[in-house]
């Protein structure tokens, strides 16, 4: 075992993966906890796919993948929260439009300059080269900068999460806070996006969240369960795709799923 | 010394009017009894002076300095989710949030107050205990809890008594009536109109449109609120 883990880090690819996207687990896990509570979730599956839009035009112009993503991501998301709190039932199918489409232009900007290649494969699924070095930094600066906002707004994320109408009643900005949570799930998105494929992203913001709902009921318990659980997957999956040669993605995901079953046995052994 | 006044309201939804052409003021220290049949209204009374519902005609304006983030507020209704993980101390402490500006953590103060409510309604040993978990009544009083958390100076219940039990209903009317007699200005919905009269100081009464309004003294002589006490 020892052994594995010293040959996986003699790559300096893999130990920047899992720097990066060890931070990127965690902030996603965060943020997964208010995203399924709100009843969010549909923004985090279509900023993904918007994601993948946006990268695929960025690569078949050759732009910068990261500075060109993250605006465009960004500016989805403003677009999909206005979307869903004005209408639920019509928000969901224009969010539903929107990563459909995306998803398309992506494949058709792929396809028209480079063919079907290798890289449309590595949007979708995740790719663990995908990190170069100046992602590294990017990945561990924007992840810190999400994580101590996270940190700071913590209380006022969980009034807004819990009473929006208490919170607004009582002179909390809503509506900032709103936008800070989708801000900051855009940046997630894109940053883990290439680590984990726009296909897969989502699950790694909604699993830890409704695994550590089965058994925890407070929640503090909850968010501090969720990102332990979040990054705990994230390495074993990571040793997994190594030892295995599966796709990381997938990989961290499989983990993700043994996992909320033993907590949802837990759950039921527990509350019985 | 006027620290509310509604002027010419005008509420409706979806051009169903509800409260139409409502005028009326509350000063700093009232205790306002808002009373009427269901649907006439008091609710979305409620939702219009913390801003939740925008008033098609007329206006509620605050004085004397008084912000949003000084009022604390029991909805009749929370659409909290059933699946929420949060105990009762999560709930109870998030109504001091709204007096802090960017710091990110309780003080000292905050925690003893939330302490000092729960313990006024009884709660204190459901602390842990998970909130979605909670009977009926002990949810409500969990969420009276967090109202007088953020009531820094003026206090909005909808029906705080209902699904409460005897014991503990007369003791919340002495909580709100202490808060009151401490400076905190009141306005609550209730079909408790004995108790609305025993401690209250003005009343509102809605009905499709204002039916009364002025001193208890004054409403015990109208002819609606003889009427609504003969049905009480
Ligand atoms: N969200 C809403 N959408 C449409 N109509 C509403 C809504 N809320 C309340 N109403 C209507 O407005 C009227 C007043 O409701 P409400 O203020 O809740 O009355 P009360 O609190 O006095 O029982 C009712 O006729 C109700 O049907
Ligand atoms: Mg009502």
């Amino acid at each position: 075992m020892f052994e594995l883990l010293r040959e996986m880090l003699n790559y300096p690819f893999m130990a920047r993966a899992l720097v990066a996207g060890g931070l990127i687990a965690l902030c996603a896990s965060l943020l997964g906890v208010s995203l399924v509570l709100k009843r969010y979730s549909m923004i985090g599956d279509g900023l993904s796919h918007v994601s993948f839009g946006a990268l695929a035009v960025a690569t078949a112009l050759n732009a910068a993948p990261l500075q060109v993503s993250i605006p465009v991501v960004v500016a989805a998301a403003f677009l999909m929260l206005r979307l869903s709190e004005n209408s639920r039932i019509k928000g969901d199918a224009l969010i539903a439009l929107i990563s459909t489409g995306s998803l398309a232009v992506g494949i058709m900007a792929l396809s028209l300059t480079r063919g079907m290649n290798v890289d449309v494969y590595n949007f979708l699924f995740g790719s663990i080269l995908a990190m170069g070095r100046g992602d590294v930094l990017v990945s561990v600066v924007l992840s810190a900068v999400v994580l101590v906002l996270y940190a700071l707004f913590y209380s006022k994320i969980f009034a807004v999460t819990f009473d929006e109408c208490f919170a607004r009643a009582t002179g909390i900005k809503v509506g900032a806070y709103n936008l800070l949570i989708a801000l900051l799930t855009a940046v997630t998105v894109v940053l883990g996006m290439r680590l984990m494929g726009a296909l897969l992203i989502s699950s790694m913001i909604i699993f830890p969240a409704l695994t550590s709902m089965r058994v925890f009921k407070s929640y503090k318990s909850v968010v501090l369960s969720s990102a332990a659980l979040s990054v705990i997957c994230f390495f074993v999956g990571i040793v997994i795709s190594y030892a295995w040669a599966t796709p990381v993605g997938a990989s961290i995901v499989v983990v993700n799923i043994l996992a909320f079953l033993v907590f949802f046995a837990a759950g039921h052994i527990k509350y019985r | 010394m006027a620290l509310i006044t509604c002027r010419d309201l005008t509420l409706s939804y979806d051009g169903n009017v509800v409260i139409s052409q409502l005028s009326f003021q509350v000063n700093s220290g009232d205790y306002l009894c808002i009373v009427g049949e269901n649907g006439s209204g008091k609710s979305t009374l409620l939702k219009a002076i913390l801003s939740l519902k925008s008033p098609d005609r007329g206006e509620i304006r605050f004085h004397e300095g008084l912000k949003q983030e000084e009022i604390g507020y029991l909805p009749q209704q929370t659409e909290a989710q059933k699946d929420f993980p949060a105990n009762v101390w999560e709930v109870v402490l998030s109504g001091c949030l709204n007096s802090k500006r960017l710091c990110p953590c309780y003080s000292k103060e905050d925690r003893a107050r939330a302490r000092a409510n729960m313990e006024k309604l009884e709660i204190a040993d459901l602390a842990r205990a998970c909130f979605r978990e909670l009977s009926g009544g002990q949810q409500r009083r969990v969420l009276l809890a967090r109202a007088l958390c953020a009531a820094k100076r003026l206090l909005l219940l909808d029906e705080p008594f209902a699904g409460l039990d005897p014991v503990i209903t007369h003791d919340l009317h002495g909580i709100v009536k202490e808060l009151n007699d401490e400076g905190s200005t009141i306005i609550m919905v209730s079909h408790d109109l004995s108790g609305a009269i025993a401690h209250a100081s003005h009343i509102l009464h809605l009905q499709k449109g204002p039916l009364f309004f002025g001193t208890v003294s004054d409403y015990l002589q109208s002819s609606p609120g003889m009427r609504f006490l003969g049905e009480a």
